[in-house]
């Protein structure tokens, strides 16, 4: 089966961002097909490359990163929504005159296009957050 | 199950328009998809008919007057809006004034809608 990750939950908030890195995993384990994961509103803070954490809490972006880099998985994050929480990248930066790119390259900054072909293309598409 | 035919899609709004960015990216994402070609229904539930209310003047909190957003559905080409009955009452809404016209349904006809639609997009 083909699924597709919607996540609109903040990674500092709640539950949500960690469960669909999670279930991401368990997709790709139980050998169906991970699509893509889109991230919209709060959730394109998951792409964040300058979050410091305390030290007993663990940094979830790790996990996108390794999603991303080992299982070649596509991580966009909506454009709309990472401007308004300033997940910049660095067209993005320079574009806006701020001062540096915000987001880890491994996140690509795409439209709400990217959902819709996302959603036609899976069997199933998974919300986490909202 | 396979991915046979074209996916409809049900908008399922739950934010009321001013108290999250949600509210907003949810109808983001409806006229998105309205934008490409979908098919898709819009259903607002719970507190998410708040986001019907007439005369929104949202200056004042300085953000986006989500009722007029919603005036532009038709122009998009989404005509299948529907709301939550049960909310509509709770909240008194009067949905004559609201920015678009809408059908009310109760809950089993909720049930049986989110049924007809292969995928749900929840905000």
């Amino acid at each position: 089966m083909i699924y597709s990750l919607l996540v609109l939950s903040s990674p500092v908030s709640g539950h949500g961002s960690r469960h669909a890195v999670d279930f991401a995993r368990a997709v790709l384990a139980r050998g169906h097909t991970l699509r893509g994961v889109f991230f919209l509103d709060a959730g394109t803070l998951a792409s964040s490359a300058n979050s410091v954490l305390p030290q007993d809490e663990e940094a979830q972006i790790s996990n996108w990163v390794a999603l991303a880099e080992k299982e070649n998985i596509e991580l966009a994050i909506c454009i709309t929504s990472a401007l308004r929480f300033g997940m910049l990248d660095a067209a993005e930066a320079m574009r806006h005159e701020r001062a540096a790119a915000t987001i880890n390259p491994v996140f690509v900054i795409s439209g709400l296009g990217e959902l819709v072909d996302a959603c036609n293309a899976a069997d199933r598409l998974v919300t986490f957050g909202g | 199950m396979s991915n046979t035919g074209k996916p409809s899609l049900l908008v399922i709004i739950r934010r009321s328009p001013y108290d999250s960015s949600l509210a907003r990216s949810a109808v983001d994402a409806a006229l998105a998809s309205a934008a490409l070609d979908q098919t898709l229904a819009v259903l607002f539930l719970g507190e998410g008919v708040l986001q019907l209310l007439p005369g929104q003047n949202s200056g004042e909190v300085g953000l986006t007057n989500i009722g007029r957003l919603l005036s532009s559905f038709p122009l998009y080409g989404i005509e299948q809006v529907y709301v939550d009955a049960h909310a509509v009452t709770r909240h008194g809404i009067d949905l004559e004034q609201a920015p678009i016209p809408v059908c009310a349904l109760q809950a089993l006809q909720i049930h049986t809608l989110m049924e007809e639609h292969t995928h749900l997009l929840g905000f």
